[in-house]
């Protein structure tokens, strides 16, 4: 009997395997460290990209030529080119399973234009463009009788003689460790934003758990140094006040009321324009008010809301102060066109891969996307590795016991904050060579001292306090080979941007 | 500022510093730096992931969207086994999307769709599924195999959709220990963080059952008089 495949993370890239792997045949067993639900994906809010039937002025070749102008030339033209061509089919899928987009007068699905984009191209669902995506393939998911398994946090993959050979997790619940043997593993989770812990717009979550953990397997990881930070987020509380808000005609203004940017240039421009003004003593602020109450309560009622939340804002009569925050990693685990990894059986999809699309800047509207065409392709590959495979008991390396045993004579909360200062004033927006080499030796610094800020909790239900001691090491792990990266591309490029000190 | 948790080993008070934050910056803020044991869920922030749902003096809320005030009573969600702390097992809740077949029967091509359409079920498709209606839920408390407000919500999100093409199979899965059984006392609309009424959408089944054949069951068992009507009078 063929042993199942494993998908890791029940975000869009999870789902979307989870259903193509099911389709063509196999046995499916879903894992997730929260619940389906809950992942990134549900953040989503511009749109998904793809050049319809009903788009006008528009074509897939534009689509192709604005994906790799934005990617700076790191892009795999092959790639971009799948993903552009494919996407019109994503969204027809998408619509047949019944994911509620916003419709146009003729019928059709509505499409608006994001940043970097020469044409209306972005299907959307109001501002929810991601939560119903994911909540409609979720659906999808219990409709196929995929086995779901929640609350379980990937601890190692493990090895067989000719490749993968399944996982171990924690099961979060019990506090016991789990073992899933498999010949064909999908890797869907997520991206690394939280290495900038609070000054990321991401969920807590995003901790880079899959890629960390591959990379101690002996998986190659691709571009990491490459982070798009978002323009316009909450100073408070990092949380993300939409493009839509500048597309609209939001200004940006400093402390003197001076706008000092073209606020529609590309994301990483104008997050290198407000990051200027900071440095250099300045408060930015989005305006917003000439737009009117009406307009603001019809097409940005969640922005209005968050800024009175977190702000005390009203951004109908006040400016909103706002800074750049981490938004999207574009690096990540390296694949090859079928999404595989070095090693044999083993995919990754989603944000935690590097499948080349983005290249050193994603445009927006992308990333969905990228979850459905390689999601698709990605479960359709893995099955022609479930094969039948020894059900030896694997041999686990990772060495819980030891990590639980850790005294706690430092408070780690304490040096996950600082991991977060350190990366984004030294591996932020603007880099150079020298603060980066002090970020690698603060970081070796608090990577050394691991040993002494073990738990405190050392109960074995539902231990979070262990969950973040574990998320914090993925984080630091990843740190180290972010910067390295980053100082190994001497070059600006995309987000990547390195000052020459004179 | 005081705040007081219901934990596993009773109700814990904690001091604050810190003036005008969330409930859940206030919990990050025990956790990191008091008590590194206390347990709960959180994600996104920004209220669309629906992890951190709980209640506050007997209310639920979102932790990420609840403005803390002195001496608040912070609880775990009711009617949900607790696991720890402020954590409860959804595994329940969400079993009844599988069980009342939440989704959409078949695919189906092509099928254009206005402005109108979307509208809908636009509101209802915006559910978190954070489980605050199954904690505010008289009924569910009491008959635990109740299908519940998020799924008969979800039920009408795609029984109301043009892309369903078989309606009355939705309308038949959801006739026992489902929209006759909801009392319309309401209390899921006043807990919805996204502002849906389970209650409203489940009115809407009971008429799409009515048009299928189907009557309310506490009718065709009475004695000739009372029943159900539409405007949410009990059926004594």
């Amino acid at each position: 009997m063929k042993n199942e495949i494993l998908v890791i993370g029940a975000g869009g890239a999870g789902l979307v395997s989870a259903l193509y792997a099911h389709e063509a045949g196999a046995k499916v067993k879903i894992i997730t460290k929260e619940y389906p639900t809950r992942s990134q994906t549900c953040m989503a809010q511009g749109g998904i990209n793809a050049v319809l039937e009903h788009s006008t002025s528009d074509s897939v070749e534009e689509h192709i030529k604005n994906t790799l102008k934005s990617a700076h030339g790191l892009a795999d033209e092959e790639m971009v080119r799948v993903l552009c061509e494919e996407a019109p089919e994503a969204i027809r899928w998408l619509d047949s399973i019944g994911v509620p987009f916003s419709r146009t007068e003729d019928g059709n699905i509505a499409q608006r234009k994001l940043g970097g984009a020469s044409g209306s191209r972005a299907c959307y669902a109001q501002d929810y463009t991601g939560l119903k995506i994911l909540h409609t393939l979720y659906d999808r998911v219990l409709a196929s009788d995929i086995e779901i398994l929640s609350e379980r946090y990937l601890l190692e993959i493990l090895k067989s003689e000719s490749g993968v050979g399944g996982v171990s997790v924690l099961n979060i619940r019990s506090g016991e460790i789990e073992q899933y043997p498999s010949s064909s593993v999908i890797l869907a989770t997520g991206g690394y934003s939280r290495v900038y812990g609070s000054h990321s717009t991401n969920s807590k979550s995003t901790s880079g758990d899959g890629i960390a953990v591959a990379k101690r397997a002996g998986v190659k990881l691709l571009d990491m140094e490459f982070i798009q930070f978002h323009p316009t987020a909450l100073k408070n509380s990092a949380i993300l006040i939409s493009e839509s808000a500048r597309g609209e005609g939001g200004y940006l203004v400093n402390s003197k009321g001076e706008r000092f940017t073209n606020e529609l240039a590309s994301r990483d421009e104008v997050a290198r324009a407000i990051n200027e003004q900071i440095v250099s003593g300045e408060e930015v602020f989005l305006d917003i008010r000439h737009l009117g109450e009406k307009f603001i309560d019809e097409e940005l009622p969640q922005e209005r809301k968050l800024a009175k939340l977190y702000e005390n804002i009203d951004p109908v009569k006040e400016l909103v102060p706002i800074k750049p925050v981490a938004h999207y990693t574009m690096g990540g685990i390296a694949v090859d066109k079928d999404s595989m990894t070095n090693i044999l059986g083993l995919f990754a999809v989603g944000e935690c891969a590097n499948q080349r699309v983005h290249g050193a800047n994603r445009l927006g509207g992308n990333s969905l996307l990228e979850l459905i065409v390689f999601g698709k392709r990605a479960g359709k590959n893995a099955v022609k590795f479930s094969t039948e495979i020894e059900s030896n008991e694997l041999r686990e390396n990772y060495n819980l016991q030891k990590i639980i045993s850790y005294k706690n004579s430092l408070n780690f909360y304490e040096f996950r904050d600082r991991l977060a200062e350190i990366f984004y004033t030294k591996v932020g927006i603007i880099r150079d060579e020298k603060s980066l080499k002090t970020a690698l030796s603060e970081v070796e610094e608090i990577k050394a001292k691991l040993p002494i800020m073990g738990i405190s909790d050392k109960s074995k239900v539902y231990n979070t306090n262990f969950i973040e001691f574990l998320e914090f090491i993925n984080i630091l792990d990843l740190a180290e080979v972010i910067i390295k990266s980053a100082i190994n591309r001497k070059e600006s490029c995309g987000a990547h941007f390195m000052e020459v000190l004179g | 500022m005081k705040i007081r948790i219901k934990r596993d080993s009773g109700i814990i008070d904690y001091n604050l510093d810190l003036e005008d934050i969330t409930l859940l910056e206030a919990l990050n803020s025990i956790k990191t730096t008091q008590d590194s044991t206390l347990t709960y869920s959180s994600g996104c922030r920004s209220s669309v992931c629906g992890s951190c749902s709980m209640r506050v003096n007997g209310k639920e809320v979102l932790a990420c969207s609840y403005k803390l005030k002195d001496g608040d009573l912070v609880e775990p969600l009711k009617n949900l086994p607790i696991i720890r702390d402020l954590i409860v097992d959804m595994d329940k809740a969400y079993s009844f999307n599988k069980k009342a077949k939440a989704w959409q029967s078949s695919l189906s091509k092509d099928i254009p769709l206005t402005p109108e359409d979307e509208k809908i079920n636009e509101l209802q498709s915006d559910c978190i599924l954070c489980a605050s209606c199954y904690s505010a839920c008289p009924v569910y408390a009491v008959n635990g195999e109740f299908l519940g407000p998020f799924t008969l919500t979800r039920m009408w999100r795609y029984v109301s959709d043009k892309r369903e093409l078989n309606k009355k199979e939705k309308i038949d899965d959801i006739q026992t220990n489902g929209v006759w059984d909801c009392t319309l006392c309401n209390e899921c609309t006043l807990a919805c963080p996204q502002g849906i009424s389970s209650k409203v959408d489940i009115e809407k089944l009971r008429f799409k059952s009515s048009e299928y054949g189907y009557i309310d069951p506490s009718f065709s068992s009475g004695f000739g008089f009372g029943g159900t009507s539409f405007d949410g009078s009990p059926s004594f």
